[in-house]
């Protein structure tokens, strides 16, 4: 009796879900409330802007003129919130999913929209574990932290000094970017002195700091966030240590030169994936329409997130159907002229060519330096 | 050796801090037997509303110097703090003065998180920058030392309270009440010591000290935050444990002690464990020693009471 | 079961026998009546059970037998990371989940007796830090053991975890019932949780009146006066220790299953205070105040989401209170409250000695001021 019932009620959902034949659901989730509400709301107005402009365009799928719609979910940026979205984005139909924010919820969605054979590209998660574990329509639009890594361990080690001490935050990100920095660090010949640890709740630094200084660090990389990242400098510049200072993506704010205040000076570097907006090939003109448009600037991820909504639909154009089951191994082999440059994946499913930009602190605020 | 010598220094600025939340968590331990889980909360409301009063100061009467207006904020945030940490009592914790202790820890644990959140609503999730009035760049290093003024300032004023509260409690007619209420609420009361007041009273001397130490800790670090209060709470609770709760040397004691073997520990667990351990354990110190203090010598270092006091 | 049943408002008492057919109709029929609102309730049920089986160990601790415990999710977590290097690539071994899980069981038991036996002379409050700080620990030691040797991956924590498989039954996938019919795997983690749940229930009744039930009672009541009649505390603590822990451990190896991913950030204080509140709100050492507890509190962020959200947005044009925000309000009022005004719970206990001290307000036993 108890199978019956739940046959039934699948079978109800399921007759529910048949009608919608003109109109493509595309499903985004990232953190609209709490503290990255900002950043995640970037995402899903760069996604609506796509959107807006291939309805504009017209788009025609087997024959027939469709019409794309958002479906926007709040992840909370947390990872159990995470899944309980993607079973909602899963649930609604939609066909391809543009999202999430953060790794920690990237990581725990994509097996859902795995299961519910959905293809999802990230526009902001750097973790490389999100496209390594072997799911066939995961994919990201931004250099994943193995790439940023890179960039920060060859910067520190060839541009800052020999002798790097490194220092991450123990989570999810702050410790995979420094794994991969302190492998690029003695690949461009230079040497990891120290290491140290401290959370991402830590505002005392000055134990590992007195102990890195005893070292001799040319140069200090913390992987972390802004909100550890500003006392640390005033904690280095208190204990007299004049290391250089890089930190990645977590600390390349405009928040941590608040927290630092006086205490930051043009020793401070730090990296972050992609170019800068106005050096993407698309990056002026996406980001006047997309101040018209929302009346609100881009933060970091819009353009990520228009061109994440563009792949999906590209390689809907290609397999000229938007059954997942069909285009989803599309999105692999498009290759098109994006806001970001030109969008194509390798075979994990990671953008080629990730950019890493490299800045310097300089007159207040951060200076692209390469 | 210059290294140890700066460890500690950290340590020891480190654990002034510590010290000064430690005496509120047993002077109401010593009163009332309950552990104040929002004590460190409102040392975290302490800093906040200074933060705050400067701000508010630096616009409206810029003309008052840096110290000055240091002082104000101050002044304001105790007494903030004072009037929280008694509508705490009154309103929290009274009531369930004969109930038994899980209620008001249960209640404790609650008011925590209620100042947290409520922390959160008001000022934002975000970390807020603390006006350094008190300059934070290093004086000329001493055999290779460095410290800050506001590293000294933190140093003399824990050290100028405790001995005050040292005063107070010993010399005192609201001290010697303080210790006849702890010692024994009916025969106090009988005794003719209106013992609902001093316990209110307890609380808003404790809030008050909290509130120095969070305008302290905002001041060292340069930021302020709703949830700073919790880890160096419960820290603390942990020197106050450590030096033997109840006791207020003892809570000095410990809070110094815990701030060295910190600092120190940071740095030489990984020389000392072979490279199996390093600095990401640096919070389990103060868990570790609280647990081995608690089951091998409940007293604490100094000791005063039994941890089973059921 | 009965308990639920007295539970249920007006037929409770009157018809129990038609008062207990309908809890099992309600824990039966709770994910059909869910899925109409989508597959993403049914997910949420399945985190419900499991928080229901943690709030019934917890339970057995504190409400049975007076031992404030605050740092309970590391049972769980012990439980989780067990099931995490038996059954994933990790270490590459994949046993099943009937060795897997007991074997979770029997450690999170071992950590509950580890945990015990330097605990047993402390009581209340001391217990309740000492526990709290037992729980950062191991949060602690999860985080950072992969460094010299790679034993809990860290920070990036377990992925791809073996699903539950019954006897060569692979519950995550989803069973087909002849060609048209399939069933949701999630509606099969339910109904093995429930099964979990029910037997862990049964068991738990067993023990309440059993001996061992009433030398907790007693030693919750008045330790001294439990030793004088000859009660061995030592061991009976340790016994509810790690009793307590093994449902600790029981239900962090499902959701290691449940999840495919375990990493240290899901194992935080504040979980270990989400489940006391769970109980404290339903109804300490009432198993019916419990479960309803643990189900009111797990459906209330997504409720508060569904409901506050757009409710704010009509009367404020937008989103003053995060559902976040909300829900650590409501649950810091709820447990101060709760203490306040309605020490026993939501739902009392009925009989005399499940009866946690705190309703009988003993006015002695506070010996505050001794």
């Amino acid at each position: 009796m108890k199978r019956t019932l739940v046959a039934l009620a699948v079978l109800g959902l399921g007759a529910s879900a048949v009608h919608a034949q003109e109109v493509i659901k595309l499903g985004t989730a990232a953190p609209l409330t709490g503290t990255q509400s900002h950043l995640g709301k970037d995402i899903e107005n760069g996604v609506r802007l796509a959107i807006e402009d291939y309805n504009a365009k017209g788009v025609t799928l087997g024959g027939k003129k469709v019409k794309f719609e958002v479906m926007a979910e709040d992840d909370a940026a947390d990872p159990k919130t995470a899944t309980n979205v993607a079973q909602r984005l899963v649930d609604a139909g939609v066909k391809g999913v543009i999202g999430h924010l953060n790794s920690g919820a990237s990581i725990p969605a994509s097996r859902i929209y795995n299961e519910g054979g959905i293809p999802q590209v990230s526009p902001a998660s750097t973790n490389p574990k999100l496209t390594q574990q072997g799911f066939k329509a995961t994919y990201r639009t931004i250099a994943n932290d193995v790439q940023q890594g890179l960039g920060i361990g060859k910067f520190a080690a060839t541009s800052l000094g020999k002798n790097v001490a490194v220092i991450d935050d123990r989570t999810a990100y702050g410790q995979g970017l420094a794994d991969e920095v302190v492998k690029a660090v003695k690949a461009s010949g230079g040497t990891v002195v120290t290491r140290e640890f401290t959370s991402d709740k830590a505002t005392d630094f000055a134990a590992i700091l007195t102990k890195l200084k005893a070292a001799k660090p040319d140069v200090i990389v913390y992987s972390g966030m802004d909100t550890q990242g500003g006392p640390m400098l005033k904690q280095i510049k208190q204990l007299g240590i004049t290391a250089k200072f890089i930190t990645g993506d977590g600390g390349c704010t405009g928040e941590i030169i608040k927290l630092a205040g006086d205490a930051i000076s043009p020793n401070a570097y730090c990296t972050q994936p992609g170019l800068p907006l106005d050096k993407m090939p698309g990056g002026k003109d996406f980001n006047a329409r997309f101040k018209k448009r929302f009346n609100a600037d881009v933060q970091i991820y819009a353009p990520y997130a228009y061109d994440a909504a563009s792949a999906i639909i590209e390689a809907m154009k290609a397999a000229n159907s938007s059954d997942p089951a069909k285009y989803a191994a599309a999105i692999g082999k498009v290759n098109f002229p994006g806001v970001i440059g030109t969008v194509a994946f390798d075979a994990k499913g990671d953008i080629k060519d990730g950019a890493v930009t490299v800045y310097q602190f300089k007159a207040g605020k951060w200076e692209p330096v390469q | 050796m210059e290294t140890l010598l700066q460890q500690t220094v950290n340590g020891l600025v480190v654990g002034s801090v510590y010290a000064l939340i430690a005496l509120g968590y047993t002077m109401v331990y010593g009163i009332l037997g309950l552990i104040n889980f929002a004590h460190g909360d409102v040392l975290m409301v302490g800093a906040l509303v200074a933060l705050e009063a400067i701000r508010l100061l630096q616009i409206y009467a810029p003309e008052l110097g840096l110290v000055p207006t240091l002082l104000a904020g101050l002044a304001i945030s105790v007494v903030v703090c004072m009037i929280l940490g008694y509508t705490i009592e009154r309103t929290a914790y009274r009531r369930l003065r004969n109930a038994p202790r899980l209620a008001p820890l249960i209640t404790a644990i609650g008011v925590s998180f209620l100042l947290q959140t409520l922390a959160m609503i008001i000022w934002g999730r975000n970390y807020h920058t603390f006006p350094q009035l008190v300059s934070t760049v290093p004086l000329e290093p001493i055999a290779g030392v460095f410290i800050t003024p506001v590293q000294i300032a933190i140093l003399v004023v824990s050290a100028t309270l405790m001995v005050g509260l040292v005063v107070l409690v010993n010399k005192t007619r609201l001290g010697r009440a303080m210790r006849a209420t702890a010692e024994n609420h009916k025969v106090a009361s009988l005794m003719g010591v209106d013992t609902n007041k001093i316990i209110a009273a307890t609380f808003i001397i404790g809030s008050g000290l909290a509130a120095v130490a969070g305008v302290m800790y905002s001041s060292n670090y340069g930021i302020a935050h709703y949830a700073m209060g919790f880890m160096p709470g419960l820290k603390a609770f942990t020197a106050a444990v450590l030096g033997g709760i109840g006791n207020l040397a003892g809570a000095m004691l410990g809070g110094i002690v815990l701030g060295l073997v910190e600092s120190i520990g940071a740095g030489y667990i990984e020389d000392l464990s072979f490279g199996f351990l390093n600095s990401s354990y640096q919070d389990i110190f103060a868990f570790l020693i609280l647990g081995i203090v608690l089951i091998f010598r409940p007293t604490g270092l100094l000791g005063e009471r039994v941890a089973d006091r059921a | 079961m009965n308990e639920l049943a007295l539970a249920v408002p007006y037929l409770g008492k009157r018809h129990p026998a038609a008062a207990r057919w309908v809890v099992i109709a309600i824990a039966i029929g709770a994910p059909l009546i869910a899925v109409l609102f989508g597959k993403t309730w049914v997910r949420i049920l399945d985190f419900a059970m499991l928080y229901v089986m943690l709030a019934i160990g917890l339970n057995l601790v504190v409400g049975f037998a007076g031992l404030l415990d605050l740092g309970y999710i590391a049972f769980y977590a012990v439980g989780a990371y067990t099931f995490a290097f038996l059954a994933s690539p990790h270490f590459d071994i994949h046993l099943p989940f009937w060795l897997v899980l007991p074997a979770g069981a029997a450690c999170a038991a071992v950590a509950g007796i580890i945990l015990g036996l330097p605990t047993l002379r402390l009581r209340g409050d001391y217990l309740a830090i000492v526990t709290l700080g037992f729980g950062e620990i191991v949060r602690i030691f999860l985080n950072n053991l992969n460094h010299p040797v790679n034993i809990t991956n860290g920070p990036q924590g377990i992925n791809m975890i073996d699903p539950l498989v019954l006897f060569g039954w692979d519950i995550s996938r989803p069973l087909k019932i002849g060609d048209e019919i399939t069933v949701n795997s999630l509606f099969l983690y339910y109904y093995v949780f429930l099964a979990f749940v029910v037997l862990s229930i049964i068991l738990v009744q067993r023990l309440q009146v059993s001996r061992v039930g009433r030398a907790w009672a007693a030693i919750r009541d008045d330790e001294l006066a439990a030793k004088a009649i000859g009660i061995n505390t030592r061991n009976m603590k340790l016994l509810a220790f790690s009793l307590g822990a093994t449902f600790g451990g029981v239900s962090g190896g499902l959701f290691a299953a449940f999840q495919g991913f375990v990493s240290p950030e899901s194992f935080s204080l504040m979980e270990s205070i989400a489940v006391l509140t769970m109980i404290v709100f339903g109804g300490m050492g009432n198993l019916a105040g419990v479960i309803i507890g643990a189900l009111a509190l797990t459906a209330l962020p997504e409720v508060l989401r569904y409901v506050a959200v757009p409710v704010q947005q009509a009367v404020f044009d937008r989103v003053i209170l995060d559902p976040e925000v909300l829900r650590m309000l409501l649950l810091s009022l709820a447990m101060i409250f709760m203490m306040l005004l309605r020490p026993a719970g939501l739902i009392p206990a009925y009989s005399r000695y499940s009866r946690p001290e705190l309703v009988v307000g003993k006015a002695a036993s506070g010996e505050a001021g001794k």
